[in-house]
């Protein structure tokens, strides 16, 4: 499978979002995975990391998931496509920036990405639309039991799987959620919400751009932890972690409903004017309209079949994307002025905000 | 002030005081402005302090104790840098300055979860077959030949398992 076929099929994050992924737009579990009696890769010598990668690519290819896959070693990628599939999230930054004997497979629907020779051997990896920790966490249990079947992995029975790094041991699994967080951001609630993530063992971050800046109001939540319980408690952990999240952020949302309806309408009506005229937007302000627009298709304001083409453009105004689909490479000037127009073509047709749902019943 | 707080990473004087709760454990990290900087905490409830905290407790170390792991080389110095093993074995070598970080690092010391049943059943097999083989050639050598040949047979037993294993 070549790169573009894969950008053209549809795939698990771009094309299956329905009412089920209002709050939680994605559910990643990623694990890694080393060889025994190999050096990690940022240690391993240039044959080492070689050797190690052929074996990994032979039984990762060989795993019935991995199908009519998407096989490439990384240095047959050029900037710009190792740039979107890091957008698509299914290459990390750090392999996309790796040197020989660095590479991924993905599965058609791009449901499963394998990296090999990231900072471990393997990082598995399984992506799936909406609130779906325990199916995720199967799917990719199957897939790490063939890979076990064909490949010894480095494990001790006190410590679990042993990684490159100690902070992964044990379970050596990240589970985590991709939440949107639009009211909880408008109504300065997310501060107090990390705080009390953090003191239960979960991480936040802002998913686009670095840090904790998080443009769109979509956050990354995920296990800090990986040794002394196992993945099902973690997952458990988590879930429940995330649940109550959804409940403020729909609590957050009815407040802002109750207090003040129209300054919350009159932020989603000017996003979408702007989405419609602007000639100008960088990636952060399209981020910030998007997920405004978002928010008016989970109140009502618009219909909800447009909740899938808003989660495609996230990923779309992307700037590797963009670029990509314009193939060639451009100045951030050029870019801004590309994700406008890009947008004013996708909004030209979409239906105006009906705020209609929030006026009081007549009897 | 009398004992201004040192910066955890640098020893500068701290200026940057961050508090974070792991799993009911209260982590505390002072930092001079130009670590915390560098290290993106400008924003301390957004990010992880297991990483930093890994760099943390490795700095006060005594100098590198010489310590080199067998199978790759890495020495305790290069942990300290990279704060990352060479290799599996290295968790072997260097146990005694890995152990008391995983408190702090994690909820619990000893693993709970998955364990590669078939990966661990094929070694252990494949480890006695080796094993036998060595007993096979010996008995051979020494002509003690009903030792050689219950040793063939515990062969073919461990192969046949060996091979059901495979198509299991
Ligand atoms: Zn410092
Ligand atoms: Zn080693």
């Amino acid at each position: 499978m070549t790169i573009s076929s894969l950008l053209e099929t549809p795939s698990e994050l771009t094309d299956s979002a329905s009412s089920k992924t209002a709050i939680v737009l994605m559910t990643r579990v990623r694990l890694a995975r080393n060889l025994a009696g190999f050096s990690f890769p940022g240690w391993a010598k240039a044959p080492q990391r070689e050797e190690v990668f052929a074996k990994c690519r032979d039984a990762v290819a060989a795993a019935p998931q991995m199908k009519r896959c998407f096989n490439v070693a990384i240095g047959e990628l050029s900037d710009l496509e190792r740039q979107v599939l890091v957008e698509r999230h299914l290459i990390s930054r750090e392999l996309s920036g790796a040197k020989g004997g660095a590479g991924v497979i993905i599965s058609k629907d791009q449901a499963f990405s394998v990296m090999m020779n990231e900072e471990d051997h393997l990082r598995i990896q399984v992506l799936r639309a909406g609130f779906n920790l325990k199916k995720a966490w199967s799917t990719i249990n199957d897939l790490d039991s063939t890979l076990e079947d064909h490949l010894d992995f480095a494990f001790s029975p006190t410590l679990g799987y042993l990684t490159a790094c100690p902070t992964n041991l044990g379970t050596a699994m990240r589970a985590s959620a991709m939440m949107h967080l639009p009211a909880l951001v408008i109504s300065n609630q997310m501060e107090k919400v990390v705080r009390a993530v953090n003191q239960l063992g979960m991480v936040v971050r802002g998913l686009f751009g670095e840090g904790s800046d998080a443009s769109g109001s979509i956050f990354q939540i995920s296990n800090q932890t990986t040794l002394g319980e196992s993945e099902e408690e973690i997952i458990k952990r988590l879930g429940s972690v995330l649940q109550s999240i959804v409940e403020h952020e729909l609590n957050a949302r009815a407040k802002l409903l109750e207090a003040d309806a129209g300054k919350l309408f009159d932020k989603i009506g000017r996003a979408y004017g702007i989405l419609q005229n602007s000639h100008l937007l960088s990636s952060s302000e399209a981020m910030n309209l998007l997920s405004l627009i978002r928010l008016g298709v989970d109140l009502g304001a618009f219909a909800d079949g447009n909740r899938s083409v808003i989660d495609r453009l996230f990923i779309e105004a992307q700037p590797g994307h963009l670029q990509y689909a314009q193939k060639g490479e451009f100045e951030p000037g050029q870019r801004d002025m590309l994700r406008a127009e890009r947008l004013r073509a996708e909004f030209a047709n979409f239906t105006r905000p009906d705020f209609s749902f929030n006026q009081p019943e007549k009897n | 002030m009398a004992n201004p707080l040192k910066c955890d990473l640098c020893s500068k004087p701290a200026t940057v005081h961050l508090t974070q709760i792991v799993n009911n454990k209260v982590h505390k990290v002072d930092l001079c402005e130009a670590c915390a900087q560098a290290k993106g905490v400008t924003d301390p409830s957004g990010f992880s302090l297991a990483d930093l905290l890994l760099k943390a407790s490795l700095n006060p170390e005594p100098a590198a104790t010489g310590v080199r792991c067998e199978q790759c080389g890495f020495t305790q110095n290069d942990f300290k840098k990279l704060g990352r093993f060479g290799c599996p074995a290295c968790y072997d070598t260097f146990r005694s300055v890995l152990e008391p970080m995983l408190e702090n690092m994690h909820s619990g010391t000893t693993h709970a979860g998955k364990v590669p049943t078939r990966a661990l059943e094929r070694k252990s097999l494949y480890d006695r077959l080796t094993k036998l083989e060595l007993d096979l050639t010996e008995a051979i050598k020494s002509e003690r030949y009903e030792d050689a040949a219950r040793t063939r047979d515990e062969i073919n037993q461990v192969k046949q398992a060996f091979n059901q294993q495979a198509t299991r």
